[in-house]
């Protein structure tokens, strides 16, 4: 019989491998799924991952590819230290609604003059905003040692209150005839978060995810606070012994992601959103926490996962458009993705054997 | 499916959008529609009612037109996404069914000059952008009077979505003609900021019971408030945008159905017949786009009467739900006697009406 043994270490080779395993698998049992759903699946699985990059229309989809992966990327890299130092920020959801609050709010203030100064004072407000949020859950773990997970979820809930009143207050658009939502900061030149070369999907949120993922690798490979972020996940202990401060990795951990997720909701909001509305969050939040385990933690895995993610996404409303699948399905199909990347994982730490014994 | 020809390839199309031209779209001789939903399709109400109006171009045109949906996308960068994909893939004519879609919808418009689109609710207009809403508040006048004879408890809960003028253009026809038939009413408004979410919808209807309402009435999209009326007994509520009858024997007393399928079906064949003008659209239960669902025999004969009675008045243009003498919440005087409310006025509604309690968010 088929027995599970520990490994005495991880599996290199498997930590690389079950990503792949894992889209693989994805893909057989969700082209089943639509199979089962009447549609072709071959067709569909070509159209979700196939035609977004090669397709008859990717000279839209590939930028477009960037503008929905910057955001998950920037924000997985964030949570991708503290998940790694085994500090657990559930509300990069809030930390971007805030920061994108702090930047439209810093823009509209100076409505409507012109100067270039306004975006990079926008980007620095996004990103205090997005960190100051996040501190407060940070600062309650270190000064009474409440738990980090419940109080940075729960902070998404507030976020979200604030951005309604935002919308419907503070920040109303006042030739907006009493709708909610604020101006559309795409319409103010020194706001707006324009493609650096027209039509490449290039923004400068997709330049600062890529900015992102180099310092992140730097820091985790070459620096003594990557080290301490990394001794502190694997061995709490010994880098208790070895005199790292957990308050202050607790600090940075945290306020680190809370500026980057802060930093993506105001490129969003300044860019392909274009503007503070109610339903300006849609889950880039929730969804790069996946992005971050997708991509080990790795902030070059991290891109390759936010990449594929965002793959997914508009493969699946091509899917919608031109073959017909229901929304539902193609939901299912990541979350499929996700389920089979945490059942294969077990490889890395497990392997099979067969067992000589009968069952116990 | 059949392979669509296209008509320029691809690198000329990315030489066009680099160019800052007009982009190239797929063509075929059919005519191709398509609908952005904000919800599921099976939501039972505002989405469901849209599609339900798609399904019936599909069934008037029968070969003569594709249409096509993507469902459930967000409001923002992701809506002007899937319209641009529509646009592309060759889609000739575009409802967008949401009021967040309104910049996005204007932002694709401009890169496809040929397409024609279609925005739900919103007031920006282009010259291949068309605005068209139903005149909502029309049933809720219909219902305000239901509800106002219905209630014993003379406490009426009412589930808002977000107070943007069109929900409180809803909360004030209802309040109003609730009030005319009885005076000791009063209204308990939650806000839910959600137009689709059972568990949130759910919760409001709760909270409104458990204050002594026993007639909930609801601006959002899903079944669960009717759900929650139903599990509590001597609760009445109504079907929201769909008929919502399969409550029919429990809550449900009548409904307000949006009915968008003869507006789309014109507008289809305006594009068939190349006749499609920029246009703004506001109609109500006269035109039928908005219906009221079949009234139940839980309402007694006499007030059955009378809200039909008041539909039809309504509907043929002799009365309007906002006639005069009405003060502003805060005193101030809005209507003379006799006087109506102009459309800009209503659009734009950002005040309660003399006698509901509360505030709106601000």
């Amino acid at each position: 019989m088929l027995m599970l043994e520990k490994r005495p270490q991880p599996s290199r080779a498997f930590a690389y491998l079950t990503p792949l395993l894992a889209v693989l698998a994805t893909m057989i049992a969700g082209g089943l799924m639509f199979a089962a759903l009447g549609k072709d699946p071959i067709e569909a699985i070509r159209t979700i991952f196939w035609d977004p990059l090669f397709g008859e229309f990717s000279f839209y989809y590939r930028p477009q590819l960037l503008v929905k992966g910057a955001p998950l990327v920037l924000i997985a890299i964030g949570l991708s230290l503290g998940f790694k130092a085994g500090i657990w920020n559930i509300g990069a959801e809030g930390q971007y609604i805030v920061g994108a609050i702090c930047g439209a709010g810093t823009g509209l203030a100076f409505y409507p003059m012109e100067s270039w100064i306004i975006f990079p004072l926008m980007i620095l407000a996004g990103a205090i905003g997005g960190m100051l949020w996040a501190m407060i859950p940070a600062i309650l773990k270190v000064k009474f040692g409440t738990n980090e997970i419940l109080v940075s979820l729960m902070l998404v809930y507030v976020a979200e209150q604030l951005l309604a009143s935002m919308s419907l207050g503070l920040l109303k658009n006042p030739e907006g005839f009493g709708f909610p939502g604020s101006r559309n900061l795409q319409q103010y030149a020194s706001a707006h978060n324009a493609d650096i070369i027209e039509g490449s999907g290039m923004h400068w949120g997709v330049a600062f995810a890529f900015i992102a993922v180099i310092f992140a690798y730097i820091l985790l490979n070459r620096h003594m606070l990557g080290y301490a972020i990394r001794l502190t996940g694997e061995a709490p202990r010994a880098a208790r012994f070895a005199g790292i401060n957990p308050a202050r990795l607790i600090l940075f951990c945290l306020g680190a992601s809370g500026a980057l997720a802060g930093l993506a909701g105001l490129f969003e909001v300044s860019g392909p959103a274009g503007q503070i509305s109610i339903d300006f969050n849609t889950g880039y939040g929730f969804t790069a926490i996946i992005v971050a385990f997708l991509g080990r933690l790795h902030p070059v895995g991290i891109l390759l996962a936010g990449l594929l993610m965002a793959l997914t996404y508009i493969g699946g409303e091509i899917a919608q458009g031109s073959l017909g699948l229901p929304g539902a399905a193609i939901q299912m199909f990541q979350g499929m993705l996700l389920f089979f990347l945490l059942a294969v994982d077990v490889l890395t730490n497990y392997r099979l054997r067969f067992s000589q014994k009968g069952a116990a | 499916m059949k392979r669509r020809q296209i008509m320029t390839g691809a690198a000329t199309a990315l030489a066009l959008v680099l160019s800052g031209g007009a982009w190239a779209e797929s063509h075929s001789d059919k005519t191709k529609v398509g609908f952005v939903y904000v919800g599921p399709v099976g939501d039972g109400g505002w989405t469901y009612e849209h599609n339900q109006g798609r399904l019936a171009v599909e069934k008037e045109f029968g070969d003569a037109v594709e249409t096509v949906f993507v469902e459930n996308v967000p409001e923002g960068a992701d809506a002007e996404r899937v319209m641009t994909q529509m646009a592309l893939e060759g889609a000739d004519l575009i409802f967008t069914t949401s009021f967040g879609y309104m910049d996005p919808t204007i932002n694709v418009a401009k890169k496809f000059p040929k397409v024609k689109f279609e925005h739900a609710t919103g007031y920006k207009t282009a010259p291949n952008v068309s605005t068209y809403s139903a005149r909502f508040y029309e049933g809720r006048a219909v219902q305000g009077t239901i509800a106002g004879h219905m209630t014993e408890s003379n406490v009426v809960g009412y589930i808002g979505s977000f107070p943007i003028p069109e929900v409180i253009r809803g909360i004030n026809a209802a309040y109003i003609h609730a009030k005319k038939v009885n005076p000791d009413v009063t209204f308990k408004i939650v806000w839910a900021y959600t137009w689709f979410d059972p568990a949130k919808e759910a919760d409001a209807a709760k909270v409104l019971i458990e204050q002594g309402a026993d007639v909930i009435l609801q601006h959002t999209d899903s079944t669960a408030p009717l759900a929650a009326a139903a599990a509590a007994g001597n609760v009445i509520g109504f079907g929201q945008a769909s008929d919502m009858a399969e409550f029919a024997d429990g809550p449900r007393v009548s409904s307000i159905i949006d009915n968008w399928a003869p507006y789309y079906i014109q507008r289809t064949k305006a594009v068939i017949d190349g006749t499609w003008e920029s246009a703004m659209t506001w109609d109500g239960i006269g035109p039928g786009m908005v219906g009221i669902g079949e009234i139940t025999d839980k309402v007694p004969a006499e007030v059955k009467a009378e809200a039909l009675a008041l539909k039809d008045s309504i509907a043929s243009g002799d009365y309007h739900p906002f006639t005069g003498p009405l003060k502003k919440q805060d005193g101030s005087d809005w209507l003379a006697e006799g006087e109506t409310a102009d459309d800009g006025t209503l659009a734009g509604m950002n005040f309660y009406v003399e006698g509901i309690e509360g505030d709106i968010p601000q």
